[in-house]
C-alpha cells in the first residue's frame, strides 16, 4: 500500500492535514487580509466580537484587530516551530548517530551529556536562555532548540544501534567502505521514519513552547504572537474574555492538528507496528 | 537487596548534576549583555556605583576567569543564591518562602494527573475500539494540544467569573484571616482550579501512555496463560496486566517532574499562587536575574530529588530492577 493511501485511512490526520493547511494558507497571506499589519488602532478598545462591521473577533485594550493579530500570529507560531526543530534534529541527529554508531566512551560522553539536559527542567531552562540572551525571534528559537534536542539524540542512538546490527550494514563493512560512509549512507537513510515521526511532533511542542514564553512577556517585541496576545489580555479577562479565548482557541487547533498528522505519519512509516501499541 | 548502595550512586550524580547546573548558570550570567555586576544587581537602573562596586567585590570579578567560576559554584554549594536587590531579601529566603506553595501544588496536580490518568487509561484499554475509548482518546489529544496557561485562564472564566464556585485569584482569601481547619478548607478551595489545571495536560499524557502499555502487556504470552486457566477477565486486567504496564508509567511520571515545574510557573502566574514559578515571573519583569537563576537551580534540584523518590519507588515495586541495579 502506498504511503499516501496508509495515511489517508487514519481520518484523524488527514483533518490535521487539512487543518494544518489552512493555518499554512492563512500565515502566508495575512499581509494581502490586513495590509496595515497587527499593530495600528483600528477602532476604540474593548470592541466585542461582532460589534462593529469589519472587526469579527472585535479590538484589544489597545484597540487593536484582534483578528490581524491572529492571522500574523500564526507566521510566529509556524516559523519559530519550523526553525527551532530544524535546530533540534541538527544537534540531537548528529549526536545520537555517532553515540549510536561508535559506542564506547563517546557513547558514555554523549549519553551523559543528554541525560544533563534531560534533568534540567526545560521549560524552567528556556525561560532563562531567553530572559538572559534578551527576548528576540532568534533567543527564542535557539532557546526552544537548546530544550528540545534530547529525545531526539536518545531516539537516533538507540534507531542506529538496533540498524548497525543488520546483515546489510556487515557486508558495506566487507565491501571495504569507511566507517562515515556506512553511518551517513547505509545507516542514517533507515532511521529517517521515526525521526520525522517525532519531528511532527517536536513542532506542535515548539508551538506551544513558543506562546507559553510569549505569554510570560518574553516574545519579541517587535512580532505579533498568539501567546502575547493572551497574556496582554490575562487580566482583564473577567470583561474581556474574547481577547484570550481566540488567540487560545488557534493555538490548541495548530497544534492539535500537527499532533494529529505525527500520528498518521507514525501509522503510514512505521506499518509494521501494531495501531494499538502506540503511545 | 540492600537499596543504599544505589541510593548513594544517585545522590552523587545528583550533587554532580547541581555542580553543573551551578557552571551553566555562572555562563550564563557572562553571557548576558552587559557588565555582569551589573546584570546580577538586575538592569533598570536599579543598582548604584557601591552596589556594583560590592558585587565586583563578592564575586571576584576582578579576578582570573576560573577563580571567578570557583568563587560562584562555591557560593552556590554553600546555598548563597546571592541577593536580590529588587526585592532587598537573600534569594534563599525568598524561594524558602515561596517553597511550600509550589510544592502543595504541583504534588496535588501529581497526584491528581497520575490517579485520573491510570484510571481513565485503564478503562480505554478495557473498551478499546468502542466509543467510550475513542472519546476519552480525543479528550487527550485536545487537552494535549491545550497550552496549559489558557486552559487555567479558561477554568477561571468558567468556573470562578461565570459560575462564582471557585475563587480563581490567590492562595487564601485576604483579610478573612481564618484558623485552623477554616483555613485549610479556604486554601483547599484556592487549590481546586490551579491543581486541576496543572494536572489536566498531564493526566491527558499518563492516560495515553497507560492505555498503550496495557495494550502492550495484553499481548504477552503470561497473560494468554491466565486466560486459559480461566481468570476473569477484570482479575486479569488488575492482577495480572495493570501491574506490568504501570512501570513505564512510572518512569514517564518521573521524567515529566520537570514540565510540573514548568508548568507550575504558568499556572502559579494566571492563578498568582505565590510559589516559586510565580516568583520567576515576577523577577521576570524586574530583570532580575538573580532570583530567576536562583529558581532554576532550585527547581533543577526538585527534579532531581523527585527522581531519586521515583527510582526507590520504582524498585519497590518490581524487585528484578533492585537487583540488577
Amino acid at each position: 500500500m502506498s504511503f499516501w493511501k496508509r495515511f489517508a485511512r487514519n481520518r484523524g490526520a488527514v483533518f490535521g492535514l487539512v487543518l494544518l493547511l489552512a493555518v499554512i494558507i492563512i500565515a502566508l497571506i495575512a499581509p494581502m487580509i490586513y495590509p496595515r499589519g497587527p499593530w495600528p488602532m483600528v477602532q476604540r478598545p474593548f470592541l466585542a466580537p461582532y460589534a462593529v462591521d469589519g472587526l469579527p473577533l472585535g479590538t484589544d485594550t489597545l484597540g487593536r484587530n484582534v483578528a490581524a493579530g491572529l492571522v500574523y500570529g500564526a507566521q510566529v507560531s509556524l516559523l519559530v516551530g519550523l526553525i527551532s526543530t530544524v535546530m533540534a534534529l541538527l544537534i540531537g541527529v548528529p549526536l545520537g548517530a555517532v553515540a549510536g554508531f561508535y559506542g564506547g566512551w563517546l557513547d558514555e560522553g554523549a549519553m551523559r551529556f543528554t541525560e544533563f539536559f534531560q534533568t534540567i527542567p526545560n521549560f524552567a531552562l528556556a525561560i532563562v536562555l531567553v530572559a538572559i540572551l534578551e527576548p528576540s525571534l532568534t533567543s527564542i528559537t535557539l532557546s526552544i532548540a537548546i530544550v528540545s534536542w534530547p529525545p531526539v539524540a536518545r531516539l537516533v542512538r538507540a534507531e542506529v544501534m538496533s540498524v548497525s546490527k543488520r546483515e546489510y550494514v556487515d557486508a558495506a563493512r566487507l565491501a571495504g567502505l569507511s566507517n562515515l560512509r556506512i553511518l551517513v549512507g547505509q545507516v542514517l537513510p533507515n532511521t529517517v521514519s521515526p525521526i520525522i515521526v517525532m519531528a511532527s511532533l517536536m513542532v506542535a511542542t515548539a508551538i506551544l513552547l513558543e506562546s507559553s514564553l510569549s505569554f510570560l512577556g518574553l516574545g519579541d517585541p517587535n512580532i505579533m504572537s498568539w501567546g502575547y496576545q493572551i497574556g496582554a489580555a490575562r487580566t482583564v479577562i473577567r470583561s474581556a474574555w474574547w481577547l484570550s479565548f481566540f488567540p487560545g482557541l488557534a493555538i490548541v487547533l495548530t497544534v492539535l492538528a500537527l499532533n494529529l498528522i505525527g500520528e498518521g505519519l507514525n501509522d503510514a512509516l512505521n506499518p509494521h507496528l501494531s495501531r494499538k501499541g502506540r503511545t | 537487596m540492600t537499596i543504599v548502595g544505589p541510593v548513594l550512586g544517585r545522590l552523587f550524580k545528583a550533587v554532580l548534576t547541581l555542580l553543573a547546573i551551578a557552571i551553566l548558570n555562572f555562563f550564563l550570567i557572562h553571557a548576558a549583555p552587559g557588565d555582569p555586576a551589573a546584570v546580577l544587581a538586575g538592569e533598570a537602573g536599579a543598582a548604584d556605583e557601591q552596589m556594583i562596586a560590592d558585587l565586583r567585590a563578592q564575586f571576584g570579578l576582578d579576578q582570573p576567569f576560573y577563580i571567578q567560576l570557583g568563587t560562584y559554584v562555591g557560593n552556590v554549594l554553600t546555598l548563597d543564591l546571592g541577593y536580590s536587590f529588587r526585592q532587598g531579601a537573600p534569594v534563599l529566603d525568598l524561594i524558602l518562602d515561596r517553597l511550600p506553595a509550589t510544592l502543595i501544588l504541583t504534588l496535588t496536580a501529581f497526584g491528581i494527573s497520575l490517579t485520573l490518568g491510570i484510571m481513565l487509561g485503564v478503562a480505554a484499554s478495557a473498551r478499546v475500539g468502542k466509543p467510550a475509548d475513542s472519546l476519552l482518546t480525543g479528550f487527550a489529544l485536545i487537552f494535549y494540544a491545550t497550552p496549559l496557561y489558557w486552559a487555567a485562564l479558561m477554568a477561571v472564566l468558567v468556573f470562578s467569573v461565570q459560575l462564582g464556585w471557585l475563587p480563581g485569584f490567590g492562595y487564601e482569601t485576604v483579610g478573612a484571616d481564618y484558623t485552623g481547619l477554616q483555613r485549610v478548607g479556604d486554601i483547599l478551595s484556592h487549590l481546586v482550579l490551579p491543581a486541576l489545571t496543572l494536572g489536566l495536560f498531564f493526566m491527558a499524557v499518563y492516560m495515553r501512555m497507560t492505555r498503550a502499555s496495557m495494550l502492550e502487556v495484553a499481548q504477552q504470552d503470561f497473560v494468554k496463560t491466565a486466560r486459559a486457566k480461566g481468570l476473569s477477565p477484570s482479575v486479569i486486567r488488575r492482577r495480572h496486566i495493570l501491574r506490568n504496564a504501570l512501570l513505564p508509567v512510572v518512569t514517564l511520571a518521573g521524567l515529566q517532574a520537570g514540565q510540573l515545574i514548568g508548568g507550575a510557573v504558568l499556572t502559579e502566574t494566571v492563578f498568582a499562587w505565590p510559589g516559586i514559578g510565580r516568583l520567576m515571573f515576577e523577577s521576570l519583569a524586574a530583570r532580575d536575574y538573580n532570583t530567576i537563576l536562583g529558581v532554576f537551580l532550585v527547581s533543577a534540584a526538585m527534579v532531581i530529588l523527585f527522581n531519586i523518590v521515583t527510582d526507590i519507588v520504582y524498585g519497590l515495586i518490581d524487585p528484578r530492577i533492585r537487583h540488577t541495579a
